[in-house]
């Protein structure tokens, strides 16, 4: 592994579900010429984006309950370079804490105004923006009283599928992070995970911004 | 200053797939194949919440696993292989790794032969092929540092 790889071990202990699903061979690393099948442009034609997809608040007759928020930032190479028109998926719990999965047995309760799924693609700046309510925090079997910090899930393509990103942002000041061994298993880079409060970002009356730019390795 | 992978998680099934995922050529198109598989854990067990993501000039295709840990996708046939990238809950960083229709491929030639077998699909029909993922332990599947 180069030096500077800041993605978590494949096996972490303290993360439970690691223990039988992280390879225990070393990865091999292929020669990628230019015509290797990793670099092409991941074309996710199926479903066009929809003028609302990025507003996981008007996605149901009832708007949700919850602290209305923001979340807005740049998905760059790590050149720096803006990655432009790139689809980005988002999901997450609602308020309580409970996601709107058949398996969830946290018992907080559905929200009939949230579902928890939204997506957007970049401007040429590489900016996304999405408006959503904060989600919360809930409990997980990992250990004895584990609980996750409050996060959203997200899914990033770049230009090539090589490039393919799927993530987590967590929320500034959370007391969780300390306990929550997904988000350490990113050791000291765990911090690129964290959003940052935006006063420039809030709507007066309206709803709380955050910012926060994803940075996925260059093209080839 | 790369953003760090994390899981997707157990509970992403109401969000990210859809019905037309796994069909990146519509039901009849020329040269089509179909593929099929599990993907299993180190105890051998499968692995019901993984992610599984194709790409090919122009196709992109994506499927959940079902309860067994079984996938399918009906894609055109690779020039030379499929890329197949997977996610899972307990996968802190998804796993990549090349489904080869023939055993006779240029690129499996930097692959140690005791473990080629693994990225080879094994054919159960006029276009149908097999390819399972064992994700660790015996038959452990090679993955791709990508």
């Amino acid at each position: 592994m180069p030096a500077d790889d800041p993605h978590p071990p494949y096996l972490h202990p303290p993360y439970g579900s690691t223990l039988l699903r992280a390879p225990a061979q070393p990865l091999l690393a292929p020669k990628l010429d230019p015509e290797a099948a990793e670099l092409v442009d991941p074309v996710y034609g199926h479903r066009p984006v929809g003028d609302l997809d990025h507003d996981l608040t008007r996605q149901r007759p009832v708007e949700p309950l919850g602290e209305r928020i923001i979340v807005t930032g740049r998905v760059l190479e790590s050149g720096g370079r803006p990655v432009r028109g790139a689809l980005v998926e988002v999901w997450q719990a609602n308020a309580s804490g409970r996601y709107a999965h058949d398996l969830d047995r946290h018992p907080a309760p559905l929200d009939p105004g949230f579902h928890g799924f939204g997506r957007c693609l970049t401007d040429d700046e590489g900016r996304y923006r999405f408006v959503t309510i904060k989600p919360g925090a809930y409990p997980w079997r990992n250990h004895p009283n584990a609980w996750r910090p409050a996060h959203i899930h997200f899914s990033v393509f770049g230009t090539q599928f090589a490039q393919r990103l799927i993530t987590q942002m967590y929320f500034p000041g959370d007391p969780l992070f300390e306990h929550d061994p997904i988000m350490n298993s990113a050791a000291a880079a765990r911090d690129r995970l964290v959003a940052r409060f935006d006063l420039g970002t809030t709507e007066p009356e309206w709803a709380l911004g955050y910012q926060w730019d994803i940075v996925i390795k260059g093209a080839a | 200053m790369l953003t760090p992978s994390q899981t997707l998680g157990p509970f992403f099934s109401h969000a990210l797939p859809y019905a037309e995922g796994p069909f990146c050529v519509p039901e009849g198109h020329p040269g089509a194949i179909e593929l099929r598989g599990r993907v299993t854990d180190g105890a051998g067990e499968p692995v019901p919440d993984a992610l599984l993501e194709i790409c090919q000039p122009g196709l992109f295709g994506r499927c959940p696993t079902a309860p067994d840990g079984s996938y399918h996708f009906r894609t055109a046939r690779p020039e030379t292989y499929l890329p197949l990238l997977i996610f899972a809950r307990g996968l802190l960083k998804p796993v990549w790794t090349r489904v080869h229709l023939t055993p006779d491929d240029r690129f499996l030639d930097e692959v140690d032969e005791s473990r080629r077998a693994t990225l080879v699909a094994t054919r159960e029909g006029e276009a149908v092929y097999r390819f399972d993922v064992r994700l660790q332990g015996a038959g452990e599947t090679v993955f791709f540092a990508i």
